[in-house]
């Protein structure tokens, strides 16, 4: 028994430590290979917790690799399982970056990477309003929605307000007008 | 105390990112810069080096904020409190996750989150545009100046092949390519 766990959570390590290895991007991309992995090669979970473990990192602080390595870490093999896959997605992005650390302050003052990065910048902004596009067009619409939106975007760029009391209050307005929604319907 | 620091700083970070990858930025735009541990041109420069490696962003960028400002140890701190909030949460969760996520707090929660993100995103990008078009402050000399000329040429053409999905590692070759181009053209 004692030595099938220790299989098991040998095996939720490694199977993580190949995910976190292999998806570029984060987030997203990993969930193809998690269920490539944990639910077709392991058979650890089934097709529908894939839908879960989306559900759950959506509604869930933190990234969504760490969300789901510990979901599905947790389903197979309790907190010792949460704990070893989690390990396991982390630790090839902390050794590769923590070698490139050296790397770049190595090379930084090279012309030929400073014009490469100056180059670089302009197109790293284009990816940033690609994710933007793509997140506002999975938002829920509406005029509540719109307002946020906007309200966020205003007091963030303009008005400098901290980031963590504009997510605080518009966490709060959503909350508010749900409960109010269910008011109305329960009379 | 750096590394508590660090571990604090990233622990709020993780609690406060709701979604994946650029979802984050906002949140490491002001805590990251506002300590100082990272310029605003450092940090568009590490976004792309995070999309050129594996992992996910969060995890990334708290290893090599760590890293640099406190090495092995700041980064073991910082990726411990990124990671740490989510870690939490989902062990806390993940046995009556059905009620969770059907429940009216959550979900009331999240109408006003997902909004919330997109104008945030929306905010760092505006931040982000500044960085690339305007290093030096906004100003109608620095917009007809060549090198913005150029960086807007560049994210006009990326920005393109982006909305035709195309990955995002070739785009950074690209822009480095360009970069490199006119950063010789302009040199000679």
């Amino acid at each position: 028994m004692e030595k099938e766990k220790t299989k098991t959570l040998l095996q939720l390590f490694l199977t993580f430590l190949k995910i976190g290895a292999f998806t570029f991007g984060g987030g997203y991309a990993m969930i193809p290979l998690i269920q490539r992995e944990a639910v077709e090669h392991r058979r650890w979970i089934r097709d529908k917790d894939i839908l879960d473990i989306v559900a759950i990192a959506e509604s869930t602080p933190g990234p969504i690799a760490i969300n789901s390595a510990t979901f599905v870490g947790y389903k197979v093999c309790g907190a010792a399982g949460a704990f070893f896959a989690t390990l396991g997605v982390v630790l090839p992005s902390f050794c590769i970056i923590f070698a490139v650390s050296f790397i770049l302050r190595r090379f930084e003052g090279l012309a030929v990477i400073r014009y490469a990065f100056s180059g670089i910048r302009a197109g790293v902004l284009a990816l940033i309003v690609r994710a933007l596009v793509s997140m506002y067009r999975q938002c829920p619409k509406g005029v509540l929605s719109y307002l946020l939106m906007g309200a966020a975007f205003l007091s963030v760029a303009f008005f400098k307000v901290n980031v963590m009391l504009v997510i605080a209050g518009c966490a709060a307005v959503g909350l508010v007008s749900a409960l109010a929604a269910k008011r109305r319907d329960a009379q | 105390m750096i590394l508590l620091e660090l571990f604090w700083t990233f622990f709020k970070i993780g609690a406060f990112t709701f979604g994946g990858g650029y979802a984050m930025l906002p949140m490491i735009q002001s805590e990251v810069m506002a300590h100082g541990w990272m310029t605003a041109t450092e940090l568009v420069n590490f976004i792309a080096v995070s999309e050129s490696t594996p992992g996910p962003f969060a995890v990334n960028v708290s290893t090599y904020v760590g890293a640099e400002t406190a090495g092995l140890a700041g980064a073991f701190a910082a990726t411990l409190g990124v990671v740490l909030p989510s870690f939490a949460v989902i062990l806390a969760v993940a046995k009556g996750f059905e009620k969770f996520s059907s429940s009216t707090v959550v979900r009331g929660c999240m109408s006003g989150l997902r909004p919330a993100v997109v104008g945030l995103i929306a905010a760092a990008a505006v931040s982000v545009g500044q960085t690339v078009f305007f290093p030096a402050g906004v100003s109608l000399a620095a917009l007809t100046s060549l090198s913005c000329v150029i960086s807007i040429a560049i994210f006009a053409v990326m920005t393109v092949l982006a909305a035709k999905k195309v990955h995002p590692i070739l785009i950074i070759l690209l822009s480095a390519a360009c970069g490199i181009a006119a950063g010789f053209l302009q040199g000679a």
